[in-house]
């Protein structure tokens, strides 16, 4: 039987990293996600699976541990919040531009700047478009539920070794801080040298006789090579969208309108839609849950049956961009949200699909 | 059955963990529970509260504005609170520090001397377990059964030799919490 | 006379007196001629082969121009950010402490951009290797101004020479990581002579034997020269460094660990 325990997301994400086989952690405390950090060292992860667990100077520092680990084929991860996320950006180019698998959690937090310890979704931009320098993307996997931060952890690792590329985990302050029943898988074991050998012959594991020496690097000199090398990139993101595009919706089958929410925003959305539908307007939900992969084409066809939708966020409208591009002016598309960590009421999105898309 | 609760008062006074009993009880009773705290620089004596929500059914929102019971036990509460009690809703408190009295007359509200009752027992630290026996009084809304249940669950092993001091407190609550205005 | 081998026989294994050890690839360097670059990736390249361990070492390699070190050196490695080796070798050793790594920096990475990972890679006593080639100037860039730029020395970004007063003091890192009790082995070396060579190579097989003891941070300065950067000849380059770079980091042991 599956254990079931009561947590916080940053707990559960924890634990879900250890049992999912992790090696490593390096990470820099930040509110609203030290938990992690806290939980994966209380639990003496080296005495029961091995797992190294570090505290780095910087945000930096811990991304290029990250760097150095997951370039020798092991399992590693790394979680911060905003203001740590912005530092961890160069390395995580460097992460992208080598082609290296790792998973890394954000607890996002009202911004810009120091901003506020409060949840929020204003990194959205940062988290699907690239957030460093250069052409490269991440999968990101938005967890609503403290059972989706248990279960992203091993798909996260599952899904950036199968693509060789950084997976996000993108949480927010509410989804992290919040406890939840949640449902734990079995402990998978750590990788062997052998099997690390075997999984990912590119890894520096030390040059044998038997093959030429493995190199680590996202630098090309010669500009043909860097094109050939974006090329490849780009034709490994558009396969990603192919494959790994998630969404849920609820309630949409008969809805003459339409949310689009994720995280926590997707929750109070939930909720939004049965209060609505109490007040007889069929509203719906989608839910993505990858945001990279956007959900592009389930949305593009249910503008074909909505008459309007509202793109909800704890932010001044970013992925309202993506909703646009999908729709592509078939139908009204507006944005609602709060910001700086405030969190909107289930009841305010009523009002404010009301007043921006029904009566608008 | 969706039961919607408000926990709120100083830190110290055992806010969160009151709920996180109350919430991991409804665990061990196969409820879908969630647990969302008021985070950040509410330190021990600042203000803390937490949302903890029990249902029969998958849980929508963690984040309310109107809540099912409220159970308050400092002024800063009363006076955030009071106000987002549902219309035939219920309202806890503890009047001990209390200088504004619930003033509505839409929802039913009870008193529960917890502050005084834990201090005559000798244990300032069951103040917690005292309003939640209250609470369960008024809202039976996880069997006793799985309290205990819930009580092992969230106490450090290194603490379960006050599990009995924990039920006791909670059958006090139930006896000594009383109606202040009650709806028809 | 018999002794004098023809030109078509030095070749020959027999009359050999030095070969290429088989941890340096064949590509040819693209440090300047004159460099000590090509030296200190030797001094390490043999070591590793005397020691056998090629098939067991990671080496992580900076930015600046030893960027390209993997190009040169036939092992496994990887190319860190600018001065974040230190923090990426910390994770390989941690994650296979059986193996033998080593960091391979210049002074801007080390020094500069760096000193933060550095510092605390020293500070924390990871079992690990580090080479700091300190030439005193950003070589790759262009011969701008490093942390280890002399007073008055002139340099792209301090054409008029480095006034302390507004561009800072050089920074002497590794007396200021000797202080660490991290650190167990720390020296400062130079490759402009055969006999600094051997004396190099034997504190770079020291720092390497030393992470069998798993008792801390091994840490190698080479003071070298950089030509190009300091517009001179490679023989004027290097009677400057004598001159000039050694008063300021003297050469020698400044602590040192009992085998």
């Amino acid at each position: 039987m599956k254990e079931l325990r009561l947590m916080k997301g940053n707990e559960a994400f924890a634990e879900a990293a250890i049992r999912a086989g992790a090696d490593g952690y390096f990470g820099y405390p930040i509110t609203p996600q030290s938990e992690v950090m806290e939980y994966l060292m209380a639990e003496k992860t080296h005495e029961r699976t091995g797992m190294i667990v570090l505290q780095a100077e910087s945000e930096v520092a811990a991304i290029n541990m990250v760097y150095g680990g997951a370039s020798c084929g092991k399992r590693v991860l790394t979680s911060s919040s905003s203001p740590g996320m912005s530092l961890k950006q160069e390395g995580i180019s460097y992460i992208a531009g080598a082609e290296l698998p790792c998973v890394i959690m954000n607890a996002v937090r009202g911004g810009p700047g120091l901003g506020t310890i409060q949840p929020a979704q204003s990194d959205y931009f940062q988290s699907t478009k690239g957030g460093g320098h250069g052409d490269y993307r991440l999968i990101v996997l938005a967890p609503s539920s403290v059972q989706e931060m248990a279960d992203f952890a091993p798909l996260a690792f599952d899904l950036a070794f199968k693509y060789r590329n950084p997976v996000l985990v993108l949480s927010d302050g509410a989804i992290g801080q919040m406890m939840e029943k949640v449902e734990l898988q079995e402990q998978r074991p750590r990788l062997t040298e052998e099997e690390i050998i075997k999984n990912t012959p590119w890894a520096t594991t030390g040059k044998t006789a038997n093959r030429e020496r493995n190199i680590i690097t996202s630098l090309n000199l010669d500009s043909h090579v860097q094109e050939e090398h974006n090329i490849h990139l780009q034709k490994k993101y558009r396969l990603i969208e192919e494959n790994e595009t998630r969404f849920e919706t609820f309630q949409t089958e008969d809805a003459d309108y339409l949310l689009i929410a994720y995280g926590t925003s997707a929750r109070l959305s939930q909720k939004a839609v049965d209060i609505a539908r109490a007040k007889g307007i069929k509203l719906g939900l989608l839910r993505p849950i990858t945001l990279f992969p956007f959900p592009t084409k389930p949305i593009a066809e249910l503008a074909n049956q909505v008459t309007g939708i509202l793109s909800v966020e704890m932010s001044a409208g970013q992925m309202v961009e993506d909703v646009r591009l999908a729709v592509n002016g078939k139908v009204k598309v507006e944005h609602f949200g709060r910001m700086g960590g405030v969190i909107p009421s289930p009841q305010e999105i009523v009002e404010a699909l009301e007043s921006k898309i029904i009566g608008g | 059955m969706t039961e919607e609760i408000i926990i709120a008062g100083f830190g110290g006074q055992g806010v969160l963990s009151m709920g996180k009993i109350l919430a991991y009880s409804g665990v061990m009773g196969d409820k879908e529970v969630s647990w969302m705290p008021s985070y950040g620089p509410e330190m021990r004596g600042g203000t803390a509260n937490v949302t903890v929500i029990i249902s029969d059914e998958r849980i929508s929102s963690p984040i309310l504005s109107a809540y099912d019971t409220a159970i308050i036990l400092n002024q800063q509460s009363m006076d955030k609170f009071e106000s987002s009690v549902k219309p035939g809703g219920i309202l806890i408190y503890d009047p001990n520090g209390i200088t504004r009295h619930p003033s509505r007359r839409d929802i039913n509200i009870y008193s529960i001397e917890a502050a005084d009752e834990a201090a005559s027992m000798g244990l300032t630290k069951v103040f917690n377990m005292v309003v939640l026996g209250g609470f369960l009084q008024i809202k039976p809304v996880v069997q006793p059964e799985y309290i205990h249940k819930g009580l092992m669950k969230s106490l450090p092993v290194r603490h379960h030799g006050m599990i009995p001091e924990n039920e006791k407190a909670i059958e006090k609550g139930k006896e000594i919490i009383k109606p202040v205005f009650l709806l028809n | 006379m018999d002794t004098v081998i023809k030109k078509e026989d030095i070749r020959k294994p027999e009359n050999l007196v030095y070969k290429k050890t088989p941890l340096l690839t064949d590509k040819v360097m693209s440090y300047c001629p004159g460099c000590g670059h090509g030296t200190a990736h030797r001094v390490v390249m043999e070591v590793l082969e005397e020691m056998g361990l090629q098939d067991k070492t990671i080496g992580i390699a900076p930015v600046g121009c030893s960027v390209l070190a993997y190009e040169f050196m036939n092992i496994d490695m990887q190319q860190a950010a600018h001065g974040r080796a230190p923090a990426v070798a910390t994770a390989v050793k941690r994650l296979f402490p059986e193996k033998f790594v080593f960091t391979y920096q210049g002074d801007g990475d080390l020094a500069a951009i760096g000193t933060a990972e550095t510092i605390h890679a020293c500070n924390r006593g990871e079992n690990i290797v580090i080479i700091f080639i300190n030439n005193g100037i950003y070589g790759m860039t262009g011969g701008q101004m490093a942390p280890t730029t002399l007073p008055n020395m002139k340099s792209s970004t301090s054409p008029y020479g480095r006034d302390v007063a507004t561009m800072g003091n050089p920074l002497r890192i590794t007396e200021l990581v000797a202080q660490l009790p991290g650190t167990l082995y720390v020296t400062r070396q130079a490759v402009h002579t055969p006999v600094a060579v051997r004396k190099a190579k034997k504190a770079v097989r020291k720092a390497f034997e030393n992470q069998k003891l798993n008792k801390g941070l091994s840490f190698v300065e080479i003071v070298s020269n950089c030509n190009s950067g300091w517009k001179m000849t490679p023989n004027v380059a290097n009677q400057w460094m004598v001159d000039n770079m050694f008063p300021y980091y003297p050469l020698g042991d400044i602590k040192v660990n009992e085998d």
